[in-house]
């Protein structure tokens, strides 16, 4: 006798930080038939747009995400770049592509931790946030920001990288290509994951092709597609880098695409500190022609597609914005039905749907010493232990 | 290299283009008929291999415009859009969804944004506004819509 039931994951499911609902049929532990809904948080983030000129757009789409924060202001300024056929100068093209892999490297991190917890592997979910921080320093220092960095603008870039900048990240990529032995070791060495991860949540190169998937996601079966590589922009033909793809189309074959997509990352970042060349790093556009132009960047999840139209006042007339997401998620669809129950999350959890967390804490500019801290760590002691005074007494404990 | 690819395209579904415009080596726009759309969409996606990547729909005022927009990822890395212009009073044109899954989400987003009718979807529910709460004929890309 078959015994049908339906289990509901969402809106506010405790996998992501972000609401989705799925509703997973399962006919004992298999799941047999699946339906998403999404438009929990719709933002009308392109209506917006139209009311925002060009130089404010990159400010709204840069808070679409908070992982791939650069990804979608890339493209977007390539698609403006495209439809006013404006010239960018060659140093502004190879910083766009140094932070663009900046943050593939550090979203790619993140994700094999949160896959490491999904699996209750804790070890490697703190390792990999632990050694993200070395890479998000290297943001900081860039970009003045871990993460919404603001560096992109039509024409060039906002921000210059200084030669000390160039020294200190050369200085610390040795430590970070260390972590990355260490996380590939973690992962691909590992008997369990092995027999955890190899053959479930399959996807052929067909259903890749049906569906459109993007990124690791279709790399992982075979279908080496890489914007990057296909339609090159940025500085990405002008410096060494392979597209790493492999054919089996697991779980298992997404986390060894982005394990030595990593090593890429860094091989790129190494050949524009070394290529980069002296020069202006903003071509100052004054106007955007009437045309419409067509923006994509490789975003460590896959293909972000930004689509403009300027009639040549100072903002678009339409903005399409795709992310990778959008295309990957459907494949859900295919990858879970006929898997156990047990394995819906991590096959989820494969696409590395995009969800937005990023905190920060706010830095003050202190009035006196600037030497001095403005709370000691056991000022923080102490608040924390105020606060819980405070709440026992509000609850009556 | 693009040339050609337009010249084969323009042989094999010719009947359905009313023009082409080659913006630059990797940017190619192509206005077809609305109803061949399946026809010429069928023959990048099946035939040449190309990535069906996403759709554009544009509020001209005096008309809406759909643009399917197609990688060819496996000859160079071109954007191939093809470019339907609708009736602005009742827009309407066949849907892409039985052949291609990928057009499935972005055409049941371009229907409840923009009120576009694709015909012979199979799935046509809202994806997402609240089909509780968001009114019917209510389409909020559309340039005169008033909050």
């Amino acid at each position: 006798m078959s015994d049908r039931r339906i289990i509901p994951i969402g809106p506010y499911h405790p996998l992501q930080e972000e609401p989705e609902l799925f509703r997973l049929e399962v006919d004992g532990e298999t799941v047999v038939d699946l339906d998403v809904e999404v438009g929990w948080n719709h933002r009308g983030i392109e209506k917006l747009c139209e009311t925002k000129t060009y130089d404010q757009v990159p400010f709204v789409v840069e808070r679409i995400c908070g992982i791939c924060s650069t990804s979608h202001p890339l493209a977007y300024v390539q698609a403006v770049e495209d439809a006013g056929n404006i010239e960018v100068p060659e140093r502004a093209l190879y910083i766009r592509t140094l932070v663009a892999e900046l943050e593939r490297l550090h979203s790619h991190l993140l994700w094999v931790g949160l896959a490491g917890h999904f699996l209750g592997y804790n070890t490697v979910w703190m390792w990999s946030w632990k050694y993200r921080e070395p890479i998000l320093d290297i943001c900081e220092t860039v970009t003045g920001n871990r993460n919404h960095y603001a560096m992109m603008k039509v024409g060039g870039v906002r921000r210059d990288i200084l030669p000390e900048h160039v020294d200190y990240i050369l200085s610390r990529l040795p430590e970070i290509e260390k972590f990355a032995d260490l996380i590939k070791g973690a992962v691909l060495d590992d008997p369990v994951l092995h027999a955890r991860l190899k053959g479930v949540g399959v996807m052929t190169a067909d259903d890749i092709h049906d569906y459109g998937a993007v990124g690791p996601t279709s790399r992982a079966s075979g279908v080496p597609g890489d914007v990057r590589r296909d339609d090159p922009y940025a500085a990405y033909g002008l410096v060494d880098w392979d597209v790493i793809c492999v054919p089996q189309g697991d779980v298992f074959a997404k986390a060894v695409v982005r394990v030595l997509e990593m090593y890429e990352t860094i091989k790129i970042i190494k050949g524009c500190l070394e290529k980069m060349p002296a020069g202006e790093i903003d071509s100052k556009p004054k106007v955007v022609a009437p045309g419409e132009g067509i923006g994509r960047h490789e975003a460590p999840r896959g293909e972000v597609f930004h689509y403009v139209r300027s009639d040549g006042t100072n903002r678009p007339i339409r903005h399409k914005i795709r992310a990778p997401t959008y295309v990957n998620l459907p494949t859900y669809k295919t990858s879970v039905i006929g898997e156990s129950i047990t394995d819906a999350t991590i096959i989820l959890a494969a696409i590395d749907p995009c969800y937005c967390c990023t905190e920060r804490m706010a830095v003050y500019k202190h009035k006196g010493d600037p030497n001095e801290p403005i709370m000691t760590g056991s000022d923080l002691v102490r608040l924390s232990q105020e606060k819980t005074a405070r709440l026992r007494k509000e609850f009556g404990l | 290299m693009i040339e050609d690819i337009v010249k084969e395209i323009k042989k094999a579904v010719g009947k359905w283009i009313k023009g082409v415009t080659i913006k630059n080596s990797q940017r190619v726009y192509i206005d077809i008929d609305p109803a061949g759309v399946r026809e010429v969409a069928t023959y990048l996606w099946k035939d040449r291999g190309a990535r069906y990547s996403i759709a554009t729909a544009i509020d001209n005022r005096t008309n809406f415009e759909v643009q399917h927009h197609l990688s060819l990822d496996r000859e160079g890395g071109a954007m191939v859009s093809l470019r339907s212009i609708l009736d602005r009073d009742k827009p309407s044109m066949p849907s892409l969804a039985p052949v291609i899954k990928a057009s499935d989400w972005i055409e049941r987003e371009m229907s409840e944004l923009m009120g576009i009718e694709f015909v012979g979807h199979p799935d046509m529910r809202r994806l997402l506004l609240s089909s509780e709460h968001w009114p019917e004929g209510v389409y909020p890309l559309r340039k005169d819509f008033k909050a």
